[in-house]
Formats: C-alpha cells, structure tokens, sequence
C-alpha cells in the first residue's frame, strides 16, 4: 500500500499537468518507518521527451539532501504517461532502481488524471492500492 | 576522511547506514575502498572493466564526477560523496 499526503498527491498530479505534452516525473520522500509518503519533489525529465523519462540527477540529489535533512526518505518515483494507461512498461521495470521504492504513474491518457503505485522486484510488477491519508 | 552518502538499496550491504566514511584520495580509491569493505557493493558500483555504470551517479559535493575527472576526481577530508541510482523509464511509445 502507498500511503500518499493529499498535498503531495496534488503536487504531483499538477506536475504532470505541467509538463504535457512531455512525460514528468519526481520523487516522494516519507518516513521510512511508515512507508507514508510526505513530500512530492518534482524533478526536471533530463530526458526531455513524450516517451521516456529520466529524473535529472542533479534534480535527484537535491530531493535527496532535502529529504535527509527532515529525517525523510527517498520511497519511490513517479512519472506520467501521457498517452497510453498507468502501468510500467517493459522500460519502467528493466529500469526500476530500487526493490523498496513505489512506483507510482500518472495517466493523463484520458483527461483526468488516473493514479497507481506498483512494486517492481526481480522484473515481477505488483499493484498496490494508493491511500489518501489526513497528513 | 570524506563522507560517503549511500542510496537505499545499497545500505543494507554497511549494516543500515545512511552515511559512511572512507579513507580514498580520489572516488576511484574511494569506490574500491566501499567494494572492499562491503562486498555486497561489488559489481554494483563499477562495471568489470572498472568503468562507471550508467545506472550509478556519484557527485563530489553538488558536482557529478562525469562532469569532473571521472573516477580520478579527488576528494578531501570536506568532501560529501553522493552514490544516486539513476532513475529513468518511461511509456517508450
């Protein structure tokens, strides 16, 4: 389950907004103890591209400075699709970092805009549900 | 000694630890020092032919070593070292 703030959920649904007709992405940091995503760090797509995406490194590794220092996490990363559904395509899980992380998607095929969170490990996808919680 | 900073997937191999130091004068001698030190790192840092993968970024401070002298960049004692998976995908159609 990704547990998700509203806040950073709607940062992160407005970021994909913005960068259409483009692929975003970014990263969401939380507490490692409860697995409960806080902040949505939008990051640049270096790749610059409808199809791919690749978070800009330099991007990375302020998100990652500025979740250290509130005792957060990097959990996991998001990015849209702009024209085909919210599910990692063979690209997503050949390159999945990291067997901890959410994946999350954004579909933007359709107008409004359809969220979900996968774990991808060993190339295996699994769905999990995605909470709104109160934080 | 320089501080290393390691990214998720690679603490489990130093006990946890977010953050560690290694006695290296350049990320090069720094890179072998964690491989040697923790050998579930090996072959996750470097390739077999001692080249960067392009899976793995390394910064010296707010710099990425690629922009720099590659693996011969020297650190100091003042020097953060950041290891970062890259993190790329997309719908590829």
């Amino acid at each position: 389950m990704l547990l998700l703030a509203p806040s950073a959920h709607l940062r992160m649904i407005g970021h994909c907004l913005d960068g259409l007709p483009l692929e975003a992405c970014g990263l969401l940091a939380g507490r490692p103890s409860t697995g409960e995503a806080l902040i949505c760090y939008p990051c640049r797509n270096a790749a610059a591209s409808a199809r791919v995406y690749e978070v800009e490194p330099g991007d990375h590794l302020k998100a990652d400075r500025d979740a250290e220092a509130r005792g957060l996490e990097i959990l996991g990363v998001f990015h849209s699709h702009t024209h085909t559904v919210a599910y990692p395509s063979p690209i997503d899980v050949a390159q999945a970092p990291d067997p901890a992380w959410h994946y999350v998607l954004v579909s933007l095929k359709d107008g409004e805009p359809v969220t979900r969170s996968y774990r991808i490990v060993e190339g295996k996808v699994t769905e999990e549900p995605v909470v709104l919680d109160g934080a | 000694m320089p501080q290393v900073r390691l990214p998720t997937i690679l603490r489990n191999h130093a006990g946890g630890a977010a953050t560690v130091t290694s006695a290296g004068a350049t990320v090069a001698e720094v890179l072998q020092d964690l491989e040697d030190r923790y050998p579930g790192m090996a072959g996750q840092l470097r390739n077999a032919d001692g080249s960067m993968p392009r899976f793995v970024n390394v910064y010296v401070n707010d710099d990425d070593v690629r922009y720099l002298d590659q693996q011969d960049t020297k650190v100091g004692d003042a020097d953060e070292i950041s290891i970062l998976p890259a993190v790329a995908g997309g719908c590829g159609r």
